[in-house]
């Protein structure tokens, strides 16, 4: 692993006896793009502002390239942070706004007006020079916002939230963006948000915040795929969860609702007998037995939402409701509520939660 | 209703007049403002254009500059003015910057919550506690026979009247117009204080400012506009005071507005020419102050929406 | 940020001790009427003077008609110009501002020479005339006031919508008035309605200019004639002003909360 950029070493914050980030640790790689992900009120903004250096964490210590930043001021750290408000100085252009971090820095005027330009040019605006704020839209005022973020070359940038104040086709096509200049620029980058298909899209590696911790860190893929903990599995994308007992755990059996499943070498430490909760995403699951699918489990049609391209099933299994995705055919006709399913899987892609 | 045109030629075109007041529109259009024009014509701009008018005309009514050069070759006037200027000025700028640290220091100064609403309760009051009772209040307090006064004496022993304090001097003056004069600032500026948001200063810091770059690029050139308009107003609203400078001594006091409050009053000479005059050099001046300040505005302020 | 904590606490020391010495200095003045000790004479005497009953009872009176005129002109204007003429908006806002800008004593001497006796329109010929002008005045003095109350009370509740969901629901002109309208612009109604009451109740240039029997006027007779009895008057006038400015606030916790703005 190469030398991480941003180490995060243990750190704790409390307000008063109310404790916020509790043992919070992370190491980011130069130019990396890690994105904070969680419910409401888990510590994301505190995290980053403690990164910033707006909070003082109650313990442990923050190091950037190796030197410790833990006591150092905001405006000594040399990191570029985008707001979800904006936060444009109303008084200044655009492009007094872009140069604002260069003029204090002691950047010489031409040298700056330079910098201005290529700023706008990279978030394409170059014909917004001289409006004032007012007179942008909210994504053209979060572009100018993150233009003057990065127009000092920070080290580090933190981003709280930049989108949530945006309508969803601008946040889509923004975050695009945000995520090719964030490439180009090869600036390491923190992303809060609490948007996971914002989270899983542009991250290479996201952290799932859950009551002032980190759940899980790792990859979009591995933490949709692979969460480590109940909190995660439920938190990023849909899932159906199902409940089981242990009938073999020797040979790896479970029976979920009479039926026996096969989960060999998944139930690490199950005894007989104990009660498991089960995991399956919807798009792994099929409707019908299909060919390459080990496991199946009979039920009864409750609800078919027509979706348009893709048909939403919920299949009554016992007790549970198990929900799946099917892809439209005009050819064959939706199944109807009420119908006996059968509906197969493949016994890896059952989650086992702890 | 979306139609706002005050022709009364879109009505006709219209299918069916959804009551029947709008079926009469021209009239109607008006009769909600009609009140409101017709009282402030009157009552407002009407005397004081009659003002106006008659500081350029003579007792038969014939046009003159004479009246409006007494206030310049009477030296009881025009010393009338510059008195009435300085002490509006030094308690408008003194009110000012005192009225901007308080409410600095009550909006971001973190201290505890109660004494910033108690603060502007009090601000609320003490900005209409103008006039008389101040007077009376001031004279209680630093008057010759005063709580204050005679604290100083017997135990700090200090006799401020030995020391040239008297309220019928400039300073003494601006002391006791402070007591309105601050917390009108308090009370116009909290709110402007309030709307600059908190990621400004963060946004600023991040990008290397200190916390003095930050106001001198930042807050300072977003209050200015607020505070140089409460300003112009705490200047106009000394200008015109008179109940309180009366109080202390009645019309001996050389200011402008008592200057005027004589002559209507016929104590002194009564030449109503000259009394308009006065009145225009009154108008003139706080008006001054508002073109200066709108000017000011518009050039200094094109990001404002 | 330790120091600027300090900084807070010696302004905000400063300006408490600025603004309450005064107060209680004089309140401890108007205890001292009679001699060696503290006693409430000094308030007996004013409250039981004749005369303070007379004029404070005229310049209530004069405060009512005041504020009912000011509310006759500025409700149907600010409403109208909310509801079909917002090109005007510029215009009276602009005059609405000139009452802080024409000093008081300007526009009463324009009054006097305008309405006089011997002119067309003799408000000042009788007293029931010279009264009228005088309410006149103080409406005039309390416009800019009373305009931004009722002003930012109509933006608040948005009346353009409310009127139009009236209409449509089949109300007539009057009935919007009074049922939609009034009811939900009283509270910035009364909120004016008070600080217009503060500002006339001891004013003293146009009163005394007109010659009218009035609150302020007494107030420097006794000024200029007594010792103690002003300081008295002093802290009633506080405690009248006080308690005008606490009935806006609480009305304020009952004023309708915007529909249409955001927080
Ligand atoms: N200054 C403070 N004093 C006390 N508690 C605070 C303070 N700031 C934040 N908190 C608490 O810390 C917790 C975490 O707040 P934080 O702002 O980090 O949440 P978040 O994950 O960013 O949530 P959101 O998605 O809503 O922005 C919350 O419960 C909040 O109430
Ligand atoms: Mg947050």
């Amino acid at each position: 692993m190469v030398e991480p950029f941003l180490s995060i070493q243990h750190v704790r914050k409390s307000y008063g006896t109310n404790t916020v980030v509790q043992d919070f640790s992370l190491d980011v790689e130069p130019g990396e793009f890690v994105s904070f992900l969680g419910p409401s009120g888990c510590g994301k903004t505190t995290v980053l502002r403690m990164v910033a250096g707006f909070e003082e964490p109650s313990a442990g210590k923050i190091v950037v390239a190796g030197k410790d930043i833990t006591r150092l001021k905001p405006n000594q750290r040399n990191v570029g942070m985008v707001f979800q408000a904006y936060a444009l100085f109303p008084n200044l252009t655009v492009a007094q706004n872009i140069a604002f971090g260069l003029k204090v820095g002691g950047m010489n005027k031409p040298d700056a007006d330079r910098r201005v330009a290529e700023m706008l040019e990279i978030i394409k605006l170059p014909q917004m020079a001289e409006r004032y704020p007012y007179q942008l839209s909210g994504g053209q005022q979060q572009r100018i916002a993150l233009a003057r973020a990065i127009a000092p070359k920070p080290k580090l940038l933190l981003l709280d939230e930049p989108l949530s104040a945006l309508d969803a086709k601008v946040r889509v096509s923004l975050r695009e963006e945000i995520r090719s200049i964030q490439k180009k620029l090869d600036i390491t980058t923190i992303f809060v948000t609490h948007d996971q298909e914002e989270a899983l899209s542009i991250s290479d590696r996201i952290a799932v915040m859950y009551g002032g911790k980190a759940e899980q860190v790792g990859t979009p893929f591995e933490i949709y795929n692979r969460p480590a903990t109940k909190f995660v599995a439920n938190f990023v994308g849909t899932l159906n969860v199902l409940e089981g007992t242990v009938t073999d755990a020797a040979a790896g059996t479970v029976r979920v609702n009479s039926e026996q499943v096969s989960l060999k070498g998944k139930l690490n430490g199950s005894k007989s007998g104990d009660t498991l909760t089960l995991a399956l995403r919807p798009e792994a699951i099929s409707l019908g037995r299909q060919p390459g699918r080990d496991s199946s489990l009979s039920g009864e049609i409750s609800e078919v939402h027509f979706l348009g391209s893709v048909i939403r099933v919920r299949v009554g299994i016992g007790g549970n409701t198990v929900s799946l995705d099917t892809f439209n055919s005009p050819a064959t006709p939706p199944p109807a509520v009420g119908e006996k399913a059968e509906i197969s899987f493949s016994s890896d892609d059952m989650l086992v939660l702890h | 209703m979306t139609d706002l045109s005050l022709s009364n030629r879109t009505i006709a075109t219209k299918p069916a007049p959804p009551n029947a007041a709008t079926a009469f529109r021209f009239p109607t259009q008006w009769i909600g403002v009609a009140p409101f024009f017709i009282f402030t014509i009157m009552f407002l701009i009407l005397p004081t254009l009659y003002l106006v008018v008659g500081a350029f005309q003579d007792g038969d009514g014939h046009l003159t500059l004479d009246n409006l050069l007494q206030l310049v070759s009477d030296p009881s006037i025009s010393n009338a003015y510059w008195v009435s200027i300085k002490i509006s000025f030094w308690s408008a700028i003194i009110g000012a910057f005192a009225g901007l640290a308080l409410a600095i220091a009550i909006v971001r100064g973190g201290l505890p919550n109660w004494i910033r609403s108690a603060t502007l309760t009090f601000s609320g009051v003490a900005s209409n506690f103008a006039g008389l009772p101040l007077a009376f209040a001031f004279i209680a307090t630093l008057g010759r026979v005063g709580i204050v006064t005679a604290l100083l004496r017997d135990v700090f022993n200090l006799n401020i009247y030995a020391m040239g304090f008297n309220f019928l001097t400039t300073a003494g003056l601006i002391v006791v117009y402070l007591f309105f004069q601050i917390p009108l600032m308090v009370v116009i500026i909290v709110p402007a204080i309030d709307g600059l948001k908190k990621e400004w200063g963060e946004a600023a810091a991040t990008l290397g400012a200190t916390q003095a770059q930050y106001w001198r690029m930042v807050v300072i050139p977003v209050l200015w506009p607020s505070f140089l308009g409460t300003v112009i107003l705490l200047f106009a609203n000394s200008f015109g005071a008179i109940a309180t400078a009366y109080a202390f001594a009645g019309p001996a006091l050389n200011i402008v507005p008592i200057k005027l409050y004589s002559q209507i009053n016929g104590d002194v000479l009564h030449n109503p020419q000259l009394g308009y005059a006065i009145a225009f050099g009154m108008i003139v001046i706080t008006g001054l102050a508002n073109v200066f300040y709108i000017w000011f505005r518009t050039r200094s302020e094109r990001w404002l929406k | 940020m330790k120091s600027g904590k300090f900084w807070a606490w010696v302004v905000f020391a400063l300006s408490a001790a600025y603004f309450f010495i005064p107060l209680l200095a004089t309140f401890e003045f108007s205890l001292r009427l009679r001699r060696g000790v503290h006693s409430f004479d000094a308030y007996q005497i004013v409250l039981g003077d004749p005369r303070f009953q007379a004029t404070f009872m005229y310049s209530v009176i004069a405060a009512i008609f005041t504020i009912i005129l000011g509310v006759l002109v500025v409700v149907p204007a600010a409403y109208w110009i909310r509801l079909r003429l917002p090109q005007l908006r510029p215009i009276v806002e602009f005059i609405t501002l000139l009452p802080l800008v024409i000093p008081a004593i300007v526009i009463v001497f324009g009054y006097i020479r305008m309405y006089g006796s011997n002119s067309p329109l003799p408000f000042l010929a009788s007293d029931l005339g010279a009264s009228s002008l005088l309410v006149i005045g103080y409406a005039t003095l309390s416009l800019p006031y009373m305009y931004r109350a009722v002003d930012t009370g109509l933006r608040t509740i948005d009346v353009r919508t409310l009127t139009e969901a009236a209409q449509i629901l089949g109300a007539g002109w009057s009935t919007i008035i009074t049922k939609v309208i009034l009811p939900n612009v009283l509270i910035a109604v009364l909120s004016g309605a008070f600080l217009t009451f503060a500002i006339v109740i001891g004013e003293f240039t146009m009163a005394s200019l007109l010659n009218r029997p009035a609150f302020g006027p007494y107030l420097q007779n006794i000024g200029a004639n007594r010792a103690y009895e002003p300081a008295a008057l002093a802290i009633i006038a506080f405690a009248i002003t006080w308690g005008c400015m606490s009935l806006i606030q609480i009305l304020s916790r009952f004023a309708p909360k915007s529909a249409n703005r955001p927080n």
